[in-house]
């Protein structure tokens, strides 16, 4: 058979690429919520910081997730 | 001489290059443990330094220890805990400063690795906070319950409890832990494999023997400064990160309603 063309690599990084897409969306819409509250109500920009981080870890955590699992099921090339 | 550079780079790097020679005693001292030990002896010897002979007036020394105390105790264990979390304020400081310490080794030259970036370092500070969290609770509440105000919130009509139980015991036992080991290690194992790959990459380009590609490799290596810049940031990031994860599961562990 003819090979015409080939694709070489690992597809667990194709599995990354889409572990991350929601959490960049979530990490944005964290930020997006914090620099909204900060422009309404510059005061309480510290009340708030500690939620920011919060949910920008949590949101943050699935990409991880892709980004260690990419690596523990890559076959051996 | 460009394929002998080619040849000697190891190139695109892989988990084997987390897996560091050891340096003594069979596998039982590698770079990592001493880097921890580094760590640890830092934050013991910046405290009792500082704190040996206390001014009324702080000396530069005092001033930075009890601005890093006074930073995790207004804005972590009083913001997140509440009063309650005074007592907690020692455990989250040292937390916090020996994860900086071990996470900053990731931009400093000649460590250059941070021992976070191996999973069973984070493993083991995730599962201090765990039995912690798990130990509050109890204590607080007793066994019967603490379980049952985690499992059965209160609130909710019964047959719903088919799903959230499930949920809640899952998340309270199986991945808070469970991420707060995974982001830490993950985050530290993605920076190195970052500086890795612009730094080897660069010796790659620059060796490859043509002139535009040797080029892309000088901007490759300033992409390696501006991302080691950004791993700083990271590591100071990921350890504030971690103090407030742990601040607010004893909170919710201490908390009376669900």
């Amino acid at each position: 058979m003819n090979v015409l063309a080939e694709v070489s690599g690992n597809i667990s990084s194709i599995g990354y690429g889409l572990a991350a897409i929601g959490p960049g969306i979530g990490v944005g819409i964290v930020f997006a919520a914090y620099i909204q509250a900060t422009a309404r109500q510059p005061e309480s920009a510290s009340l708030t910081r500690t939620y920011l981080f919060l949910g920008f870890a949590l949101s943050e955590a699935l990409a991880l997730f892709g980004l260690v699992l990419a690596f523990v099921f890559r076959s051996s090339t | 001489m460009g394929d002998q550079v080619l040849a000697d780079t190891p190139f695109p790097p892989s988990v084997e290059d987390f897996y560091l020679p050891s340096i003594a005693f069979g596998s039982w001292v590698t770079k990592f443990s001493l880097l921890v030990w580094l760590a640890v002896a830092f934050v013991i010897i910046f405290f009792l330094v500082a704190y040996r002979n206390p001014k009324l007036v702080p000396t530069k020394g005092q001033w930075l220890a009890e601005s890093a105390y006074g930073f995790i105790r207004d804005g972590v264990a009083k913001e997140v805990i509440g009063s309650d979390g005074l007592r907690f304020a020692p455990y989250l400081t040292s937390l916090f400063l020996f994860i900086f310490m071990a996470n900053i080794f990731g931009v400093i030259p000649l460590a250059q690795i941070s021992p976070m970036a191996h999973i069973a370092y984070p493993i083991v500070l995730a599962l201090s906070t765990y039995v912690l969290y798990l130990y509050l609770g109890i204590k607080k509440h007793g066994l019967g319950g603490y379980l049952k105000d985690r499992l059965f919130p209160p609130g909710a009509p019964w047959p719903l409890y088919v799903l959230l139980t499930p949920i809640e015991f899952t998340q309270y036992f199986i991945t808070q832990p469970l991420t707060l080991a995974v982001r830490l290690f993950a985050n530290m194992f993605a920076g190195h494999l970052i500086l890795l790959v612009f730094t080897l990459g660069g010796f790659v380009l620059l060796g490859s023997g043509n002139i535009a590609l040797a080029a892309a490799g000088f901007i490759s290596f300033g992409m390696a400064i501006v991302m080691t810049l950004f791993e700083a940031i990271v590591a100071i990031l990921q350890a504030y990160v971690f103090v407030v994860l742990t601040a607010s599961y004893i909170q919710v562990s201490l908390s009376d309603e669900h």
